[in-house]
């Protein structure tokens, strides 16, 4: 590691978590990623699918910009598209089914020491490092 | 328009603090979830960090009626540790793991990830489609009061 990665990542979650408060305390709604998306997608709740839109419009445009203007923002996706799709379809059916992702559980659960958001990050930081394991290590994969 | 100009200001947080903390870079998330390799611990310091301010927030939620825009608060859901929650948080992990994308990062990578980012997204979006009829099927977690 050539820089202190961990200040950065306090930095940004910091924001990230100042970016949950806001959103609880002034919309009243638990800042989650896949419930936000997610019930855009299936039509949950209508009256707040403006506020949500606005929300997953900066989402998206804010890293843009940087790119853009700041400095590149690199994400070293695998090339391998078939990974990618099944992936995908996992993690958008999964945080659904589970009703909150890493930012809805994993942030807003967990500083609420809600059970039902620790079983969750238990479960999917269990399955995402066996899953690492498996393609990294075992099959030399990814 | 106060629920919308801070869901705007939210998101736009959101996104730079997934960029300045890396999690926007699939590569240190895997490498959070490499015990067995070349461990990256600094998901533990994002996830620190962004606890902090959220807990803060519940606090004086506590003490408050509603929302500054009126709402109220997400009431606490059932503490009911359910199948689908594990069984969905149990999916959830293992597409984590094979890419390095969860949904937050997925959506603030969609403009600068290529089509590899553009899959994902579509891919994601038809998981959560999928699970609408599973979700109708279960009892909802908890009513949500507007």
């Amino acid at each position: 590691m050539l820089e202190p990665d961990w200040i950065a990542g306090l930095l940004g979650g910091l924001l990230i978590g100042s970016a949950a408060a806001l959103f609880l305390l002034v919309n009243g709604r638990i800042m989650g990623a896949s419930g936000i998306a997610g019930d855009l997608l299936d039509g949950t709740d209508p009256g707040g699918h403006r506020e949500r839109l606005a929300f997953l419009m900066a989402l998206v445009a804010v890293p843009l910009l940087i790119d853009r203007f700041v400095t590149p923002v690199i994400t070293h996706v695998t090339p391998n598209l078939a990974l990618i799709g099944v992936a995908g379809v996992l993690v958008g059916f999964g945080t659904r089914i589970a009703n909150g992702c890493t930012s809805g559980h994993g942030v807003c659960g967990l500083s609420r020491l809600s059970l039902r958001g620790i079983v969750a990050v238990a479960v999917f930081i269990a399955t995402g490092v066996a899953t690492v394991a498996l393609f990294r290590h075992a099959w030399g994969l990814t | 328009m106060m629920r919308l100009l801070a869901a705007l200001v939210a998101g736009g947080m959101f996104g730079a603090g997934l960029v300045v903390s890396g999690m926007t870079d699939t590569r240190a998330v895997q490498g959070f979830l490499d015990i067995f390799g070349a461990w990256n611990p600094t998901l533990a310091f994002v996830m620190g960090g962004a606890i902090l301010p959220v807990a803060l927030a519940w606090r004086l939620a506590a003490r408050r009626p509603r929302s500054l825009s009126g709402r109220y608060f997400p009431a606490r859901p059932p503490a009911a540790i359910t199948r689908q929650l594990v069984l969905g948080s149990a999916l959830f992990g293992a597409g984590w793991g094979l890419v390095g994308l969860c949904p937050g990062p997925a959506l603030a990578t969609a403009a600068t990830g290529g089509l590899p980012a553009l899959v994902f997204l579509l891919a994601m979006g038809a998981g959560m489609v999928a699970a609408i009829p599973v979700r109708r099927s279960a009892t909802p977690a908890s009513p949500m009061r507007t």
